[in-house]
């Protein structure tokens, strides 16, 4: 009896089939164009938060010995510096850390904030669901801008409130996306098994909600880093977002713009880098997008 | 439906504009307290809240938005008269460019999967999409204002000639998204039973896309040009401050940061009526071509 066993477990066929989480990370890393971009902004990541190390000054230093310098690689300033004498390179560096971190940070936070909203709603059904997915309507129904300033003001200024507000126009999108997943899995048969074993409604959502939803979720989470990081410039660029002396690309391409007629050094540093970090993380999206739903394609 | 949640924009944005510290008179000059709370009684703004909302309301039933406490002597509704039919032109042109070329380009795409026109339409798609267009707009000055001389740097005195690179402008992204919308609802139409059935029924190819397929591919296009058009026309914020146009978008940033109360509640009302009114339309149309709608299936 043992011995048959034993026999039947080794007959486990040898070429076992690749679980899907493995599958779709080697579909992700065959598509070359994805692959460039994780490793570009890996790059871009690295320099902007060791790149300013390696300079004897910081990005609010000004060096009055050469105020609006062009670029000139082999001196001080590779790209010169700006009309206060702070060099552009480090003070572009420096905006990266805080566009990057507002961008991945917010999305995380933005995407769980509208995966658990819109898992509880799709599972709660009914008027509960009804009445959530009400006020996410009006939340769409605001000007986007007056949204943020208000909520900003409200918050009482500041980077923390500007990030605050961001997240809270940005995670409405993802609920209503996993609430319509939510409402299909409530009805599968292994939400109903685990309802009959006794599982509450907060450990069925948890466990085998949520869960499910990941997929789609990490796809269109990749689209919100993106998301975040524009609105975080756009912001700045108006005026509303990260305020000086503090970088941010949003209002180093402001300060760029402002120049643009006489020198455009200092709007195409920090936009090439933006857009490079967009195309990156969009080509990251689609790669995730075709691993995951092979079928799109 | 649409009133309820017009009406809910109305009581949020009312309170919340009023919670956020400082008020529409509490500037940078010093003025002495009797005259703040004359002005103030002028604007009605000293008496209880609530009657302030009753008030606000009152008007509303009148179509009175209310006087404008930045711009002296003006209406509310006055200043969205005067901005809103520019904000239009330049959102109609855009929205209309952005459809067909976005259009053509996704069906092209779909029909030659991988050629030539898909991956020039792929760049195209990517870079709209990474490109902030406040970088954007600021190179199109340059270089089609400033160096080759061809249009208008910005403002609206040249004729058809200020209004070109606004409208490209504005319509860029949403020629990036429509046409990713439709190659990707294209490409699966395509494989679509109905398509076989009606290849196999010895239909030609030009009619099966232009007659049968459309449908199909168009409904997400559709979906998405209810709330973009609606954001387009009620003026885009970044190409009115980019160009220096005297549409409505500038007003979304000034009047929020003067804590302009009335006139913050008549643009908040005027893009979510908007919002409403396209997504019903939207709707509409979406029922009419969808027969899997139309016929109530």
């Amino acid at each position: 009896m043992a011995a048959d066993i034993r026999d039947s477990a080794a007959e486990v066929p040898p070429d076992r089939p690749e679980s899907t989480l493995r599958l779709q990370f080697r579909r992700f890393r065959q598509n070359r164009l994805a692959m460039a971009g994780v490793v570009v902004l890996a790059l871009i990541v690295l320099a902007c938060f060791l790149g300013p190390y390696a300079f004897p000054f910081t990005g609010q230093d000004a060096d009055f010995d050469a105020i609006g310098q062009g670029i000139d690689l082999f001196s001080a300033h590779p790209f010169g510096t700006d009309d206060f004498g702070r060099d552009l390179l480090v003070r572009v560096l420096e905006g990266g850390q805080v566009s990057l971190t507002i961008g991945f940070v917010g999305a995380l936070t933005a995407g769980v904030i509208g995966v658990l909203y819109g898992a509880v709603a799709g599972y709660a059904g009914g008027r509960t669901d009804a009445w959530m997915m009400r006020a996410v309507e009006v939340l769409y129904g605001f000007p986007y801008v007056i949204l943020v300033i208000l909520l900003s003001l409200l918050l009482g200024g500041g980077n923390l409130a500007l990030f605050a507000a961001i997240v809270f126009t940005l995670w409405l999108t993802p609920a209503v996306i996993v609430r319509a997943l939510a409402q299909s899995l409530s009805r599968r048969e292994f939400v109903e098994a685990a309802r009959a074993g006794g599982m509450t409604a907060t450990q069925i959502v948890l466990t085998h909600i949520v869960p499910n939803t990941m997929p789609v979720v990490i796809v269109y989470g990749s689209l919100l880093v993106p998301e975040v990081i524009l609105a975080e410039s756009f912001l700045s660029f108006l005026g509303i977002g990260i305020k000086e002396p503090q970088a941010s690309w949003g209002n180093l391409i402001q300060i760029g713009t402002s120049a643009m007629s006489t020198d455009l050094r200092l709007l195409m540093l920090p936009a090439t880098l933006l857009a490079l970090v967009l195309f990156c993380l969009n080509f990251i999206a689609d790669g995730l997008r075709d691993a995951f739903d092979p079928n799109d394609r | 439906m649409g009133a309820a949640t017009l009406g809910a924009l109305v009581l949020l944005t009312f309170f919340v504009i009023r919670l956020a510290p400082g008020g529409p008179f509490s500037g940078n000059r010093r003025i002495s307290p009797e005259i703040i709370a004359n002005i103030e009684r002028a604007y009605h703004l000293d008496e209880p809240i609530v009657m302030q909302f009753a008030r606000y309301v009152w008007g509303l039933v009148r179509l009175d938005f209310g006087p404008s406490t930045r711009f002296r002597d003006y209406d509310v509704g006055d200043i969205l008269a005067a901005g809103l039919p520019y904000s239009m032109v330049i959102g109609f042109w855009a929205m209309l460019l952005a459809t067909i070329v976005g259009v053509a380009l996704g069906i092209a795409g779909a029909l030659r999967r991988n050629g030539f026109t898909d991956y020039a339409a792929g760049i195209v798609g990517v870079t709209g999409i990474a490109v902030p267009l406040f970088v954007l707009a600021p190179l199109m000055q340059v270089f089609f204002a400033l160096r080759l001389d061809w249009f208008p740097v910005g403002g609206w005195n040249d004729g058809w000639r200020s209004v070109v690179l606004p409208v490209v402008a504005l319509a860029l992204p949403n020629i990036a998204y429509i046409s990713r919308l439709t190659r990707t609802a294209m490409v699966e139409t395509l494989r679509d039973n109905y398509i076989r059935t009606a290849r196999a029924k010895g239909i030609g190819p030009a009619r099966v896309v232009w007659h049968h397929a459309m449908t199909g591919a168009l409904l997400p296009v559709i979906a998405y040009l209810g709330p973009a058009t609606a954001a387009t026309i009620t003026g885009s914020i970044l190409i009115e401050t980019i160009f220096a146009l005297p549409g409505i978008g500038r007003h979304f940033v000034d009047a929020a940061l003067n804590r302009d109360y009335p006139l913050v509640m008549g643009i908040t009302i005027t893009y979510g009526g908007f919002l409403i009114v396209f997504n019903i339309v939207t709707d509409l149309i979406r029922g009419w071509l969808d027969p899997r709608v139309r016929d109530g299936g």
